[in-house]
């Protein structure tokens, strides 16, 4: 199959690399940016492991091609974690235990910061809710409620 | 004993049981920092694929690889004939289950395929997605024989026999008959009887069963890094079955993304895997894909009951039988045996409850499909169902009110340790105050008192209660005396270092239950140190203790125990060097907060990172017989009894909506005795996570098959599971009943959640149910059938 060059940037990154078109960008977040916190559990659009943000939107990796794209923003939980923002939410579910195995993490976060950034004072209804399309096996997800009630308490307050 | 009571001898700045200390190794995963093993690249690496069978049972008449073997990137087509002599087949038989059989099992299909998706040929490539296209190419030929899905029917004198070498399609049997079963239900005053049905579900780990095999042919040492429970056990097994010298293998087990006992089996792909990396000296790569991991990652549950109760005039349970068939797919799961979870349905069936006439019969039978073995909760959840289910019915048979009708039952508080009818022993369990503190948590009066109203307008609700024993801190009795290489004895390594900080390692593994904490803060408290200067080490045999691992919750009451004793002899060597430096007796001194303080006064004397710089770089300046041991290791194994018993009680509370068969989950409470609570937070957390697994069993999981033995459901969109928003938020409260086994005291909590939520859930829905005169045990709880059993739809209702 004949790759393709794309170039794009990630976490504020610019990246070029030469892809297969079949490549999905979550596997090319992976293996080309060698930035494996986003996680693959389905490979078809539903447990939402592989969430990250592309211009600014979360989206499924496994469900967009790389090659898509092209001169396209991306944040991964690493970017995320590293932002002012977005290190609030991991210490959060860092002290309310929100995470076990911690491998839906990384699109939890991804998906927790979008409602917040859309929503900022959720309901746990709300919360439950949009967080609804991500699977977790270990916690029973009150812990996650938990904690992005607190961040956006704490959010509230400041 | 308290807690407080049990630990005031080590109350000081450092006491963190009982403390809610959060996980050291949280802060990495949500920086994207796991090590999962997808997330490995080695040098060289390779990745494998698998041609699965289509069919559930098939003679496989030709295979053909030649066109796959020419595709780009393509290093090796294997079938069995090729690695045969690579990896000897397992039989997972154990000895101390009587009769029990099962025909070897080879790591890729040997002429025959027993179920869907067993592996017949591998492809290993440069890449998966080059193995993935190769694997389209391979051309398999089968003659399709007939499948045995049925497990009754699979037990007729005419059903084809599925390892024709075995006689029939029965795995293992076993019976109990303790007491006078017929003489009580003659002289019963009141029997109730039931019929459930357990589906069969999995485990849906989110990160599939992942394996990276690494070969050097230099020493004919082999690593594995794995996502696994129970490194040491892998370690041998895979040594043994291809024929490595089991010191040259090592397992390594970095982040694993969750368990629940799916990543604890012999899995023939993984066997597969290693077998190649043998063969071509290169690391192999295989990470199971969603549809895969449906279809081989082991299945749960799959059974039939029928059960019944005599109870006298008064409501008390004086006999219990039941019946139970479960089908375990074409092999008995090694090295663990298929065996286990129906005797632990035997064993357990009316645990919390004294009555001295029990008789039980188990049958495990062979099919034609995805093997079944032990996962959360192992048989568990069958049997509080079963029991728990008999007593609703018994409560309202005799009108008692469900709470009376346990608490005139439970074992009495005098009669511990106490010894059931089904053999197993009890050494104390808290079930009144468990269930007291239960339903005052509920309002169960309030509730009661809300359902009635609501009635009235047409809401109906429903309270379910379960009252449960979990088996916890295993003996050898589970796994050793069969003659399986499983530890129960578990072990943990403290070394000083030279900065006053102490690095632990622990044979228990870590998969997000907060094992290392756990561990750091029973060291750290009996050490007299911050937690915070404890490195904890697990998962890597070439650096850890010989341990079990983690199954049958054992985790903080096998290894907790190991640390606290490690702890102990740590902290008595560094008295022992302290007071030579110090010239003092070491009665005379104690360690808080990483300093030598006066054991009166508290005063400082000098700091542990003065002691190892004095041990480790100016041993010239101690006296020349003074031998400091500043590492030290100990072991732990619970042989008191074969088992500690945790107990618990739960409390569902739901609406269920007659014109759409919908189950509004509204509130979920769980009161439950794990002995020393070692970190309040981590033992709610597991008791949530497991509660969850326990209601998506109950309301959502079923791995559908056809007729044939086809897996219809394979896929996330396909396989319902519990998500965010129909999980409602559950409560969860602590009885203390240390187990007097061991100094800590701490029993284990992983399973609890999930043995007992299917109970409760069963029991609130029939409790919502009962003004339309319906019950449902036929799991999972579906809207449609829910509609059904109203007589809403068509089709039949139930029980
Ligand atoms: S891997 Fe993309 S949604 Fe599951
Ligand atoms: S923490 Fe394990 S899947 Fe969510």
């Amino acid at each position: 199959m004949s790759r393709r060059a794309i170039t794009l940037r990630v976490n504020g990154e610019e990246v070029t690399a030469l892809v297969e078109p079949r490549l999905n960008l979550a596997d090319f977040l992976r293996q080309e940016a060698e930035l494996t916190g986003t996680h693959v559990g389905c490979e078809h659009g539903v447990c939402g492991a592989c969430t990250v943000k592309v211009d600014g939107r979360a989206v499924r990796g496994c469900l967009m091609l790389a090659v898509q794209c092209e001169g396209a923003e991306i944040e991964t939980v690493e970017g995320l974690a590293a932002s002012a923002q977005g290190s609030e939410l991991c210490e959060a579910f860092v002290e309310q235990n929100a995470l076990q195995c911690g491998f839906c993490t990384p699109g939890m976060l991804i998906t927790a910061a979008e409602l917040l950034d859309d929503n900022p004072a959720p309901t746990r209804e709300e919360v439950r809710d949009h967080l609804s399309g991500n699977y977790c096996r270990c916690t029973g997800y009150q812990a996650i409620v938990d904690a992005v009630m607190d961040v956006a308490a704490k959010r509230e307050m400041s | 004993m308290t807690e407080a009571a049990r630990f005031s001898p080590l109350d000081r700045p450092n006491s963190y049981v009982g403390r809610s200390v959060s996980r050291p190794n949280a802060a990495g995963l949500v920086r994207g920092r796991g090590r999962f093993v997808d997330d490995l690249t080695l040098p060289r690496m390779l990745h494998v694929a698998f041609v699965r069978s289509p069919h559930a049972h098939a003679r496989i008449t030709a295979i053909d690889t030649a066109e796959a073997a020419k595709m780009p990137g393509v290093v090796r087509v294997a079938t069995i004939d090729d690695i045969r002599d690579y990896c000897s087949p397992w039989v997972g038989v154990l000895d101390h289950l009587k009769g029990i059989k099962s025909a070897p099992q080879p790591p890729l299909a040997d002429g025959k395929v027993f179920s869907q998706g067993q592996p017949v040929v591998a492809i290993v490539a440069a890449s998966r997605a080059q193995a993935e296209d190769a694997a389209e190419l391979v051309d398999v030929s089968y003659e399709p024989l007939e499948p045995v899905t049925d497990p009754v029917a699979a037990l007729e004198p005419d059903a084809t026999v599925i390892h024709p070498e075995l006689g029939d399609n029965l795995c293992f049997q076993r019976g109990i008959d303790a007491g006078e079963v017929d003489r009580a239900f003659a002289e019963a005053a009141h029997v109730v009887e039931t019929t459930m049905r357990f589906n069969r579900h999995t485990g849906v780990t989110l990160e599939p069963r992942s394996i990276l095999c690494d070969f050097d042919p230099s020493e004919r040492a082999l690593t594995l890094y794995m996502s696994v429970q129970c490194p040491h056990m892998s370690k041998n097994l895979f040594a043994k079955h291809l024929g490595l010298d089991e010191n040259r293998v090592r397992v390594v087990c970095g982040d694993v993304g969750g368990s629940f006992g799916i990543k604890i089996h012999t899995y023939p792909d993984e066997m597969t895997a290693a077998a190649l990396s043998v063969m071509l000296e290169r690391p192999v790569k295989f990470v199971a894909d969603r549809l895969e991991s449906f279809v081989t990652d082991i299945h749960a549950r799959d059974h039939d009951v029928s059960a019944r109760m005599a109870l006298d005039a008064e409501g008390r349970v004086s006999a219990i039988e039941m019946d139970d068939l479960t089908g375990i797919g074409s092999y008995s799961v090694y090295p663990r045996t298929s065996g286990i979870e129906a005797n632990q349905v035997l064993n357990l069936t009316g645990g919390p409850y004294a009555h001295k006439n029990y008789r039980a019969r188990a049958r495990v039978v062979f099919q034609n499909k995805n093997d079944m073995c032990q996962y959360r909760g192992v048989g568990h959840p069958i049997a509080v169902a079963v029991g728990e289910h008999l007593m609703d019915k018994a409560a309202r048979m005799t009108g008692l009110d469900a709470a009376e009708i346990r608490r005139r039952n439970f074992i009495p508080e005098d009669a511990y340790p106490y010894t059931a009818p089904s053999g197993a022993i009890y050494e104390r369990q808290s079930h009144h105050a468990c269930l007291e503190k239960l339903l005052e948590a509920c309002d169960y009066k309030g509730l009661r008192r809300d359902q009635s109203a609501q009635r009235e307008s047409g809401v109906y609700r429903g309270i379910g209660l379960a009252s449960l024993v979990e088996i916890t801190n295993p003996s050898p009795a589970f796994y050793g005396v069969g003659g399986a290489r499983i530890a129960s004895q578990d072990g943990c390594t403290l070394r000083l270092d030279p900065t006053g900080g102490v690095t632990l390692a622990t044979g228990v593994t870590e998969q997000g239950q907060g094992t290392e904490t756990i561990v750091a803060q029973v060291a750290a408290t009996v050490i007299g140190i911050d937690v915070n200067d404890i490195r904890v080490i697990t998962g890597d045999t070439d650096a850890v203790p010989y341990g079990g691992g983690t199954w049958a919750s054992r985790g903080a009451g096998i290894g907790g125990e190991a640390a606290f004793q490690a702890g102990k002899a740590l902290r008595w060597n560094i008295l022992g060097v302290a007071a030579t430096i110090l010239q003092e007796r070491a009665e005379a001194l104690d360690i808080r907060d990483g300093c030598i303080v006066n054991a009166k006064d508290g005063m400082e004397r000098m700091p542990l990172s003065e002691l190892g710089r004095i041990v480790y770089f100016r041993g010239d300046t101690l006296p020349k017989d003074l031998a400091p041991e500043l590492v030290v290791t100990r072991h732990y194994t619970q042989n008191q009894y074969p088992f500690c018993f945790t107990n618990a009680a739960h409390a569902c509370h739901l609406e269920v909506d007659p014109a759409t068969g919908l189950i509004r989950l509204l509130n979920y409470w769980v009161v439950e005795d794990c002995g020393t609570v070692i970190n309040p937070k981590l033992v709610a957390e597991q008791t949530r996570g497991g509660v969850v697994q326990g209601l998506g069993a109950a309301l959502f999981e079923e791995c559908l098959y056809s007729g044939e033995g086809q897996l219809m459901n394979g896929s996330l969109a396909e396989y319902l599971l519990p998500m965010a928003g129909e999980m409602p938020d559950i409560f969860v409260d602590h009885v203390t009943t240390p187990t007097a086994t061991s100094e800590l005291g701490a029993k284990g909590v992983g399973e609890a959640g999930t043995a007992g939520a299917p109970a409760a859930v069963m029991n609130a829905l029939n409790d919502a149910l009962q003004p339309f005169g319906v019950e449902m045990t036929d799991m999972p709880f579906t809207p449609e059938k829910v509609l059904r059993a109203l007589g809403r739809i068509g089709g039949g209702g139930e029980d």
